[in-house]
């Protein structure tokens, strides 16, 4: 039987150190007694260990990440396990990828329950402030976690608290801290003096806590009455539960108050005041569009898309209804369509900043894909929904002519629902009159490929030509 | 009127706090204090306590000032409420905060905060609360700061650089509630904020050409709570409003918030007793939309009346309306189908991946890899497992349901 005793500190990288020598010179997992520091004193002292043997032992990276947080753990079991595991791993270096083997099931759990007392000290550990002896403010923690967890515990403590002193004691060890870290054996628990922040702690606690939901088990399952001793608000939890039904009924009991004189001027003044007048200007106009709700697509779109451009215009161009761009800037034709309209008009001679760009809808209908939003057609009910708008804005922007892209501005605008191919170029009457110029949307463009979309983008520019050539002459 | 101490308003301002449900401190850039400053932040988040309601503190939750100007009838800090008032001044947020921080009790602050006199002079105090954390104390910690959805977009913009997290409420499921509920409120004002949100932080990840990158944006993202209960909406049209919430504005989370009785109650809302089991249910079928690949409508389809099974989990009711599709080949089936089955979470069906390329998986492997077999057996079949008659049998559900309660007539 070889036996080994492992440090206090720094054990993993000992039992590292050792283990690929026993490995090495190939001695079985049952020969070796691993102790702690914390063991009983030995009746046999170490012996030496034998001479590595000629084969070369492995570690993947995967398994010693691993075995250092099995390595805390508070099972004396562990060392064992884990020299098993080390010798395992040179004629079946796979076997921790599997997830249905056993010993790498048990690895797992051993290092999940580390992980989860690690964290659990990071949450739970309360500092008490101690009178300070320089500039540093100082500080003291008593903590008794599960395992031995000190040394992976206390990294996170000095990066989050390096401009205070403190001090970290459990029954494993004592971790200083002073600008530099410093690490020590087992003090008795320290006497922590009172400290008035943690009175203002408590005030936080018991009123955070609302009495009319009482779900005990989710607290006590994620903080265990084992680390209630320690914290200082764990103590109110009783009495706070004891007063909850009490407190609900009282709230039952008083029912609905009385508002207090001054509040309906409060909100007179900031409230917005309904209004169903027709609008006697654009801006009007607008302003109501924005409160729209004659159709069910307000309810998820961002908000309603207003025409833009000069309100003065000859010319007035509509698309079907804003995408997923015009929805969440507010502003039509920003997208890649608007970006292709933009471009053939400034082509052609058209300046998009002298006409009104506007759509037959002003809300964004789509359906949700995970965190996509995709485009949907509005149908005629939404397209009637919506004249009401168009029609304002042709009444204010009074245009010589009008180009309707695509088959829903078309409807929009003449109310004839046929087919669109026939139609491109023409001209028709609209609903209000007026003369209407038939086109295709720039979006049937972008989804055509091929020679299909060059023929298209050439009508679409045509079109746009004539109109240009209408308004000229 | 005396004047209230610091421990008076802490307990008046928490109380008022209590009703927001995120405590979230998690997913925001890895920094800490080793260069100066106090504080880390990044990675996980921290629960440093849970109260009885079983809800974890995690940050200091506290209202500016609970003096408010809008009369939302679900809100204890309505104008035409009685509550007792407070309003802390911004060095007293600041003291709070970091004290509590150098205890290790908090991870940081979620400010939030009724509206004063305007929306952009709340907005404009808030920023500067973040701003003296950040700037003057060098506040490495993380804060969650409440956007008032009026403010101006100057101001948002700035808080969004002190900010891990923003957070505007969209209040309830549907836009025709909060028009009465909350009158002086207006969805589409609630869902633009959320836009503006999300476009900064589109813009924030675009570097420049010279490569340079621009300060970081909100960067643990934005999130949004509404009240489950104080409407009629089902739990089918809550989970479509989720997810086009989720699809518009790229938030990280959408909170429940079961309505809950608070004191000095509006006639508008009743005194209901708060359903938190549905809460649970609809967070459940939430988790189901983000990482399983469910559809909003699959989920709410399980039952006729559009609304969740209260008595069964939302994957196991969906699996019991969609039998057809079952029992599932562990062997063969794609990762998609695996997580369809009750009783396998995310990192069961990654576990069952890996293990299928080292060998058959088995009843015992399954075990062992966390998977819950008394859920998934009737809905999987192994090479020493079938479930036979059991997937189709009338009793299923039974197996799983609580048996149902002996109603009293004195209730």
């Amino acid at each position: 039987m070889i036996r080994i005793a492992l440090p206090r500190f720094g054990s993993f990288d000992a039992w590292r150190d050792a283990a690929r020598q026993l490995a090495s010179a190939g001695v079985p997992a049952a020969d070796i007694a691993w102790t702690g520091d914390d063991a009983a004193p030995e009746l046999f002292a170490a012996q030496d260990l034998p001479p590595p043997g000629p084969q070369p032992v492995r570690a993947s990276r995967a398994f010693l990440s691993l075995a250092r947080q099995v390595s805390t753990h508070a099972d004396a079991q562990r060392w064992a396990w884990l020299y098993a595991g080390l010798l395992r791993l040179q004629d079946d270096p796979g076997y921790l990828a599997n997830p249905a083997d056993p010993m790498a099931a048990r690895f797992g759990k051993l290092a999940k329950s580390v992980r989860r007392d690690i964290h659990k000290m990071h949450a739970f550990l309360r500092f008490h402030e101690l009178p300070a002896a320089g500039p540093r403010r100082s500080f003291a923690a008593w903590f008794e976690p599960d395992h031995p967890i000190l040394e992976p515990a206390i990294p996170f403590f000095v990066k989050r608290f390096a401009d205070m002193d403190w001090l970290i004691a459990t029954p494993q060890g004592t971790a200083r801290f002073d600008g530099r870290l410093h690490l020590g054996d087992p003090v008795p628990r320290p006497d922590l003096p009172e400290d008035a922040s943690h009175d203002l702690w408590q005030t936080y606690f018991a009123n955070i806590f609302n009495p009319a939901r009482i779900k005990t088990q989710a607290m006590r399952s994620e903080m265990p009455r084992k680390y209630w001793k320690n914290l200082p608000e764990t103590a109110l939890i009783p009495e706070m539960l004891n007063d909850a039904p009490r407190r609900v009924r009282a709230m039952q009991d008083a029912g609905a108050s009385t508002a207090p004189a001054f509040a309906p001027r409060v909100t007179a003044r900031i409230r917005h005041a309904p209004d169903d007048r027709p609008p006697a200007t654009m801006a009007d106009a607008r302003a109501q569009a924005g409160r729209c709700t004659r159709c069910d697509l307000c309810q998820h779109a961002t908000q309603t898309v207003w025409g833009a451009g000069d309100p003065a215009a000859d010319l007035m161009i509509v698309g079907e209804a804003p995408g997923d761009h015009e929805d969440l800037q507010g502003r039509p034709f920003v997208g890649p369509a608007g970006q292709l309209l933009r471009e053939t008009m400034d082509r052609v001679g058209l300046s998009p900043d002298r006409a009104w760009l506007t759509n037959a809808v002003k809300h964004f209908k789509f359906a949700a894909r995970g965190k996509r939003r995709l485009h949907q057609n509005p149908n005629a009910g939404e397209i009637s929904h919506c004249r009401w708008w168009l029609g304002l804005e042709r009444r204010f922007v009074a245009p010589r002519l009008t180009v309707a892209m695509g088959a829903s501005a078309a409807f929009a605008l003449t109310g004839d629902r046929s087919a669109l191919t026939p139609r491109r170029g023409r001209i028709e009457a609209a609903m209000d009159r007026g003369p209407v110029l038939i086109t295709w949307h720039p979006s049937r463009i972008l989804r055509l490929t091929g020679a299909e979309a060059g023929a298209a983008q050439r009508e679409f520019a045509a079109d746009l030509r004539q109109a240009r050539d209408l308004l000229a002459g | 009127m005396a004047r209230k101490s610091l421990q008076q308003k802490l307990a008046i301002l928490s109380d008022a706090a209590k009703y927001d449900a995120s405590c979230a401190s998690s997913g925001t850039t890895r920094r800490d204090s080793r260069k100066g400053g106090i504080g880390s932040a990044g990675g996980s988040g921290i629960c440093h306590a849970y109260t009885p309601d079983g809800r974890c503190v995690s940050l200091l939750k506290i209202l500016m000032t609970n003096f408010c100007i809008y009369d939302c009838a679900f809100c204890v800090n309505r104008v035409s409420s009685n509550v007792e008032r407070a309003r802390f001044s911004p060095e007293e947020v600041v003291t709070l905060t970091l004290e509590f921080y150098r205890r290790n009790m908090i991870e940081g602050l979620f400010l939030s905060s009724g509206i004063i006199r305007s929306p952009d002079q709340t907005m404009t105090d808030m920023v500067r609360i973040a701003r003296m954390l950040r700037q003057d104390h060098g506040f490495k910690g993380y804060i969650h700061l409440k956007a008032i959805p009026d403010a101006a977009p100057e101001l948002v913009a700035e808080a969004g650089l002190y900010a891990d997290r923003m957070s505007v409420n969209i209040e309830l499921p549907k836009d025709q509630s909060l028009r009465e509920l909350a009158p002086e409120k207006r969805p589409e004002t609630i869902r633009g904020a959320m836009a503006d949100m999300r476009m900064s932080r589109a813009a924030a990840k675009e570097r420049s050409f010279t490569g340079k990158r621009p300060p970081a944006f909100v960067p643990a993202g934005q999130s949004t709570q509404m009240v489950i209960g104080a409407d009629a909406t089902t739990d089918r049209e809550i989970l479509r409003t989720s997810s086009n919430l989720y699809a518009g504005y790229d938030l990280k989370r959408v909170y429940y918030s079961a309505f809950s009785p608070i004191p000095d109650a509006s006639a508008a809302l009743p005194l209901i007793r708060p359903p938190l089991s549905r809460e649970h249910r609809l967070y459940q079928a939430d988790w189901l939309m983000r990482f399983y690949g469910f559809d909003a409508d699959e989920i709410g389809a399980a039952r006729p009346d559009g609304n969740l099974d209260l008595d069964l989990d939302p994957k196991l009711a969906w699996a019991l309306a969609n039998r057809s599709l079952f029992p599932v080949d562990i062997a063969r089936a794609g990762r998609e189908t695996l997580l369809r089955v009750p009783g396998f979470g995310v990192k069961t069906v990654q576990r069952i991946l890996a293990a299928r390329r080292c060998g058959p998986v088995r009843y015992g492997d399954l075990l062992r890899m966390g998977a819950v077999m008394s859920k998934a057996k009737a809905f999987i079949s192994l090479p020493d497992w079938r479930p036979g008659s059991l997937t189709d049998s009338v009793d299923l559900r039974s197996r799983f349901a609580p048996p149902p309660e002996q109603l009293s007539l004195f209730g």
